[in-house]
């Protein structure tokens, strides 16, 4: 297989609002922080990829004003995924893997101020039997928590509201140290068990924050991936599988498709030092650790995760740029990255990346 | 490196029309994958992947739909993409998709486009009011009107070219069984007749709104060895994009289309698109942009397309035919438009065409475009595998 690698990575500031910026006013400084990065401008680039969401943005056809801003002349050659940026960087991965091209721009945004998310993504549900109810997100997942704390079967796994509590704590404390971070710090988790429950059971600490977001990485192939990063991010193996829509057939207490992308992908062949899991609700961190085997001695989420910004269909591809970017400042050697799309976990991508020995 | 050569072994497609009230979305795309997957003798768990294409969420209401779709269109347990680059999505998409071949990611992988617009109402769903924005001016016709005129003053080209294409088209799909418009009593008079939406567009020069799917299997070399049926072979495929609008921007032959088709011709080692194509399955939602397209992808000279289209070479039976499905004028579920006319391109390599087969056709270009002109897709089929 054809040797590539994340070579640059970039995101905003997540914000709860960003009213006075349109989307692409929001991506453009983050495209050109990674063009900047490699040395590139969109015109040198061989292939370029996105992903958003019509829905959010509240028009049709909302990805054609991203590509004003990129600056498409003259003409690239340029596609578009309706999912997460992970997404869109797996398409351009298969490009690369193809020889077609030798560079790849990868960006995604998503803007959820200004309507409802947790209404907005109902739309996302079956629109006969389920989308006229409109359960909304944050259900949703409160069910699938309230699955997980029932399960008897709990031997690898501490399922209790305080362990929901302990991840949260970790991931906003490490936040702190995440500068486009949206929501940071937190009290300890036995503090944080007295707060109110949101959904239950699941409390607002359980959540991810609602929030506006960009992201952009930059790919490359073999040598030309040496060139432009001292440490390239190298992708050993990438896959992604998709589960029943339907809640009532599935075991939400499981995600074999999370399992089975990260065998595809590899991960189980040597241990990794560093996991960033696209794991909106606490209780989603928990199912993921268990199918990805992540012992103790794993940095989970060290940005933070989507707990402290979870920006719509970028926080996926920013768990693929933050994990990339820990190994191009040597933090990480091996890393996996994980995204998730779709009513609880639904749909999951895994990646292993990692860094040449230093 | 080597790609993998991918080949086309099965297409399905659903009978296009108006309203399907007797069947779901899912209903709709699952007609569409089964009789690909019949066509090529494969089950579903001979499918690898799935990557599924439509234009935008709003049409149908649903954001998104691919994940409830999943079901569907057998991808529980397997990998599944979608699509979206505007009307173009449906040649993006089975690019995506020969991608995941090409790059030995997967074998065989299934992809289907789909647009069930019944279930909403696309002018609508086009025209959102966003502050700051220009809508697309009444429909997509109201954006399109104007280039065809500045084709009009830029050629010279007399008016009644526009109405000899959609009374050719309309005439092609009587011979088509899924084509959505059989328009048995069509006489160009009558399309002359017609009135007026934008001048000079007239109705019977525009595209239906159509419910519809269309799906492909495509493979390796291995899995064509398997085929029941002749497979078509990709010989080159790409993707350009330019912005919307620029004071540069040439919207009577966009550059990116001709770059598109440039670098398709390249990686099929034709020279001469005119005489080495023998089939064209071309996205043209309105007559006008048969003429227009012809002289985009290099078929005609600059000023010379609708003299093409005058001189009957582009008529089934012509020189060059363009649309022998009917094409988007006949039928139009948007997602799947582009996909239609690669499925079609491929058809016609394959000899399985049926009615509308044209004789001896050996290479096939298939075409589309979306947004304000502004993507564009297309591939180059035949029917020996590439060279290398």
């Amino acid at each position: 297989m054809r040797e590539v690698a994340i070579v640059a990575f970039g995101q905003s500031d997540h914000r709860r609002d960003s009213a006075e910026v349109s989307e692409v006013e929001m991506l453009m400084p983050v495209l050109h922080e990674v063009l900047d990065a490699v040395g590139l401008r969109a015109g040198e680039i061989d292939f370029t990829c996105s992903g958003s969401s019509d829905y959010l943005a509240g028009r049709a056809f909302s990805f054609t004003m991203a590509l004003d801003g990129v600056g498409a002349w003259p003409p690239i050659s340029e596609s578009h995924v309706e999912m997460d940026g992970a997404w869109a960087l797996y398409e351009a991965w298969t490009r690369l893997l193809t020889g077609e091209a030798e560079t790849a721009l990868v960006y995604s945004y998503g803007k959820s101020s200004p309507g409802d998310l947790r209404e907005v993504l109902t739309r996302q549900l079956d629109p006969y039997y389920v989308a006229p109810l409109w359960p909304d997100s944050v259900s949703l997942a409160a069910l699938q928590a309230q699955a997980l704390l029932d399960a008897e079967d709990a031997e690898d796994t501490v399922a209790d509201e305080r362990a929901l509590a302990a991840v949260a704590a970790r991931s906003r404390t490490a936040a702190e140290d995440n500068p486009h971070a949206q929501v940071t710090g937190s009290p300890p988790p036995e503090a944080l068990l007295g707060d109110p429950y949101l959904v239950r059971p699941l409390r607002r600490h359980d959540c991810p924050p609602v929030g506006d977001g960009a992201a952009a990485v930059v790919l490359a192939a073999g040598d030309t991936a040496r060139r432009l990063c001292h440490r390239p991010a190298w992708i050993r193996g990438m896959d992604h599988r998709t589960e029943a829509h339907s809640l009532g057939v599935r075991d939400l207490t499981r995600s074999p498709s999370t399992r089975l992308a990260a065998e595809r992908a590899g991960a189980f062949e040597a241990p990794a030092d560093l996991a960033e899991l696209h794991a909106p609700f606490t209780s989603q961190e928990l199912i993921l650790r268990r199918e990805l085997g992540l012992g103790e001695g794993v940095r989970v989420n060290p940005s933070g995760g989507a707990l402290a910004a979870n920006p719509m269909m970028a926080a996926g591809l920013i768990r693929l740029g933050e994990a990339a970017a820990a190994i191009h400042r040597g933090a990480a050697d091996r890393a996996l990255a994980h995204a998730t799309s779709g009513p609880c976990l639904q749909q999951n991508l895994v990646a292993v990346l990692e860094g040449d020995v230093l | 490196m080597t790609k993998e050569p991918v080949a086309v072994v099965g297409i399905g497609q659903t009978k296009h029309t108006a309203a399907r009230r007797d069947v779901s979305i899912a209903g709709l795309v699952r007609e569409a994958a089964v009789r690909a997957l019949d066509d090529a003798q494969l089950t579903w768990a001979d499918i690898d992947a799935v990557v599924i294409g439509k234009a935008p969420d709003f049409f149908e209401g649903v954001m998104m739909p691919e994940l409830y779709l999943a079901d569907a269109l057998g991808a529980v347990g397997k990998p599944m993409l979608r699509v979206h680059t505007a009307g173009s999505v449906g040649g993006s998409t089975a690019l995506v998709a020969s991608g995941l071949v090409a790059s030995r990611v997967h074998r065989t992988v299934l992809t289907l486009a789909f647009e069930k617009q019944s279930e909403s109402n696309a002018m609508w769903g086009l025209s959102l009011p966003i502050p700051f924005q220009q809508p697309l001016l009444a429909g997509a016709g109201g954006f399109f009107a104007p280039h065809v005129r500045a084709y009009m003053r830029r050629t010279g080209a007399p008016s009644g070219i526009g109405a000899l294409v959609a009374y050719k088209d309309r005439r092609n799909a009587l011979r088509n069984p899924y084509a959505h418009l059989h328009e048995h009593d069509l006489t160009l008079e009558k399309v002359r007749s017609s009135p007026m939406l934008w001048d000079p567009i007239r109705y019977s020069e525009t595209c239906p709104s159509s419910d519809g799917a269309c799906a492909m299997v495509l493979t390796d070399r291995a899995g064509a060895e398997r085929a029941p049926y002749p497979p078509a072979w990709m010989h080159g495929g790409a993707m350009r994009s330019e912005p919307t609008l620029f004071a540069g921007k040439d919207c009577v032959s966009p550059r990116a289309g001709r770059d598109c088709a440039a670098d398709v011709y390249r990686q099929a080692g034709i020279t001469d698109p005119r005489r080495e194509i023998d089939a064209v399955e071309m996205y043209v939602p309105f007559s006008w942009y048969e003429p227009m397209w012809l002289e985009n992808l290099g078929f005609a000279d600059e000023g010379e397309g609708w003299k093409l289209t005058e001189s009957g070479v582009t008529e089934i039976d012509g020189e060059l035919p363009v649309n022998p499905s009917g094409g988007v004028l006949s039928t139009n579920p948007i997602g799947a438009s582009g996909m239609l006319r690669f499925a079609e391109a491929a058809l016609q390599v394959r000899g399985r065409a049926g009615e509308h087969q044209v004789d001896g056709a050996r290479k096939a270009l298939g075409h589309a475009y979306g947004g304000g002109s502004q993507f564009f897709s297309m591939w180059v089929v035949a029917d020996t595998p590439p060279a290398n």
